[in-house]
């Protein structure tokens, strides 16, 4: 199945850039916690978009096709607001540091398997999203969530489970009056 | 995280409105329509202690609705120092999840149900042989609840054979049922259940310049369409016609003689103002609105303002949940809305003094929403999909509410140990529920039960008379009667002890009924605004 770029609008008009709101990123307004870069070594946005897409190949089905142009235009809006940008930003530099330290390269130098292996060493797999908490609890957050997030409110990634209109995305009122396809 | 900080309009000044005629305090559905109603002949201002937040925030607010960082109370900015309480009753009521402060209020997360009270729920100690009766009749409040559907714009049918009589048609069609209702249908026929369909605040089609629904599946807590009635609707609508309204004003206090508030005195970012008027209406709900009557005791009202009765805060009550959930072998395409259908008030009118009424509702939204479900989950890939694809798609269940009686061990008090952040004491929500709503949640769960079994699912889940909830609507606390060694308001909706004070809420109500509150709500704020009229 292909995650279209249709899917990353609908995804953006569900979600948004996540800038609107003051969000509870209270980290965001002081110093960064011990193991955050400091702001001037934060990745730029190509990076943020290969990072995620590398990522999007470990916590994304298989048999989606289209993810990295999915992820790169969902990527792109979510980038444009703040305090969230800064937020996932930080959280790519957590994970390349990591790569980097544990593995020898950054999250787009490593194997697909390698990478698994790194997002489950951090503690994403297990951790409980918080953009505010510990570095796996921010990956969890910034990065897989963000990503999981993103295909399940999609109208793709709502059929792959069965569902055309996932909550989150405005398909209409049509489809709740019918049965199974 | 608090309210500050996320509203529009935080450099503006608050100061009072001179010559005020009517103030309004709470900007929710009461409060919003009250002024509506005023605004256009008079010089009306509204104090709202919440926010007023921007309704280009939705969408990000839809997104903590979905994310597990966020508590329902995120949503709208709810809690911290502003919204503490207390809990002292037998069940713990857990208060910020049912309430939001600002303008628009709860409405801003309600579900949007509206139906009318059933005509017995006016006359419960006449017709049910339990509880006191209501000192209105429903046909007092007939020309009101047909406002009130056209102002909140509801979607509706005339196919309920247990509802009260109705004079006018709906002013929406009712949003067609869903395939799960087809199914319950089926098992419904073959027992002998009506079901009939669900009137919504919500638009079906486009009313009242506002979108139809669009589908995003969050109504509760958040319809970032706008689809779903809230109260912002009536608050600018009234703020067109030149009322003010002027958020972030917690009311401390009301200033009052004898027999007359003079002032009501209200804390804001910039500092503490007092609003005079000829008139005031308290629109604050069952909990804040009886919490300001007892912050402004004096002298003349040792016990609270407004409450030479001794009722103010006694009689809290809400709605209890029951239901019955399970797995069907067969897709019942769930969660493609955030709202409900059909429903059935086949048993309501059975009630007695062992019975409570209740009404049955058949889900729309039974089982996990999957994008919920694969944020909190430990997996990811295809492993994650696999799991997903096997807890979504065949889930029903058929949820109830029951009334619960008026009880002066249930009641709304202030902590005497706890203050907010402008130090006065939080409200202590004693919530305390009998015998006879317990018995009756019993009752729904059997009737529940026979409904899937005929269905044929696999029975997964019961919430029963050990485990129900409130469904956080909060009434009964300034009881409207004749008697004002009995009661807090007349039949129109003013104190008994204050002649320019009157309350417009659920607070005023004498019983539940089973039925979701709002549009009785929008009926009494209609018909108190025409008394306030009369008065001026």
């Amino acid at each position: 199945m292909e995650l279209t770029r249709r899917d990353a609008t609908a995804a953006l008009a569900a979600l948004g850039g996540a800038g609107g709101v003051a969000w509870a990123i209270s980290r965001e307004d002081g110093d960064p916690g011990p193991s955050e870069p400091p702001e001037a070594d934060l990745p730029d946005d190509e990076q943020v978009r290969e990072t995620l897409a590398a990522v999007a190949a470990v916590v994304y089905p298989k048999e989606l096709s289209g993810v990295e142009a999915f992820v790169g235009t969902f990527v792109d809006s979510r980038l444009a607001e703040e305090p969230h940008a800064t937020g996932i930003r930080r959280a790519v530099a957590t994970l390349d540091r990591r790569g980097q330290r544990w593995h020898g390269g950054r999250v787009t130098e490593l194997s697909a398997e390698t990478r698994e292996q790194l997002l489950r060493e951090v503690g994403a797999d297990t951790a409980e999203e918080d953009p505010d908490g510990t570095d796996a609890e921010r990956v969890r957050y910034y990065v897989v969530n963000e990503l999981l997030l993103a295909l399940y409110s999609s109208p793709t990634g709502g059929e792959l489970v069965g569902i055309e209109n996932p909550q989150g995305h405005p398909g209409g009122i049509g489809s709740y009056q019918q049965g199974p396809p | 995280m608090t309210g500050d900080g996320t509203a529009t309009g935080t450099d503006r000044d608050r100061l009072p409105v001179a010559d005020a005629e009517v103030c309004v305090v709470g900007a929710g559905p009461a409060g919003a329509l009250v002024a509506d109603r005023l605004a256009g002949a008079h010089e009306v201002v509204m104090l709202d202690a919440g926010p007023r937040f921007d309704p280009g925030d939705r969408i990000e607010r839809q997104e903590r609705a979905i994310r597990p960082a966020y508590d329902r109370p995120d949503v709208w900015d709810v809690g911290g120092d502003r919204d503490a309480h207390a809990a002292s009753g037998e069940r713990f009521y857990p208060l910020n999840h049912a309430r939001v402060k600002g303008v628009g209020g709860s409405t801003l997360h309600w579900q949007g149900m509206v139906m009318r009270l059933h005509e017995d729920d006016f006359r419960s100690g006449t017709a049910r042989g339990v509880g006191p009766d209501w000192p209105l009749a429903y046909g007092d409040l007939r020309p009101y609840y047909a406002a009130a559907e056209q102002e909140l714009g509801v979607a509706g049918a005339a196919d309920n054979p247990f509802g009260p009589p109705r004079e006018t048609a709906h002013p929406m069609p009712a949003f067609p049922p869903s395939y799960s209702d087809s199914l319950f249908a089926e098992a419904c026929d073959e027992l002998g259940i009506a079901m009939h369909s669900v009137p919504n605040a919500r638009n079906s089609e486009s009313y009242d310049g506002r979108s139809e629904c669009v589908g995003y599946g969050t109504c509760q807590p958040v319809c970032p369409s706008g689809a779903k009635y809230d109260a912002t609707v009536h608050v600018e609508r009234a703020e067109k016609q030149g009322a003010t309204v002027i958020d972030r004003a917690q009311v401390q206090h009301l200033d009052h003689g004898p027999d007359r508030i003079e002032a009501a005195t209200y804390a804001t970012p910039q500092g503490e103002y007092r609003q005079q008027a000829d008139a005031f209406v308290l629109a604050c709900g069952g909990v804040e609105t009886p919490r300001l009557l007892l912050l402004s005791d004096s002298g003349e009202y040792p016990d609270g303002l407004a409450n030479s009765s001794g009722r103010v805060g006694t009689y809290f009550f809400d709605h209890l949940f029951a239901g019955v959930g399970g797995v069907l072998d067969e897709p019942t395409r769930q969660n493609h809305v955030g709202f409900l259908t059909s429903e059935s008030h086949q048993f309501y009118d059975e009630a007695d003094p062992d019975t409570a009424p209740f009404k049955l509702e058949f889900f729309n939204y039974a089982g996990p929403s999957p994008v919920e479900m694969a944020l909190s989950g430990n997996e990811w890939g295809d492993s994650l999909l696999d799991s997903l694809r096997s807890a979504y798609g065949n889930q029903v269940a058929v949820g109830a509410l029951v009334e619960q009686l008026p009880r002066e061990d249930s009641y709304v008090g202030l902590d005497p140990d706890q203050t907010d952040s402008h130090g006065n004491p939080v409200p202590d929500v004693h919530w305390t529920v009998g015998d006879r709503a317990l018995a009756t949640i019993e009752r729904a769960n059997e009737i529940q039960r026979e409904i899937l079994e005929t269905l044929g699912a696999e029975i997964t889940w019961t919430v029963g008379p050990e485990d129900t909830g409130p469904a956080y609507h909060h009434m009964g606390t300034t009881r409207m009667g004749t008697d004002p060694e009995e009661s807090v308001v007349d039949p129109q909706l003013r104190t008994h002890d204050v002649a320019n004070l009157s309350i417009a809420s659920s607070s005023v109500f004498v019983t539940a009924g089973s039925m979701n509150p709002t549009l009785t709500i929008a009926a009494l704020a209609l018909k108190c605004a025409d008394h306030v009229t009369e008065r001026l």
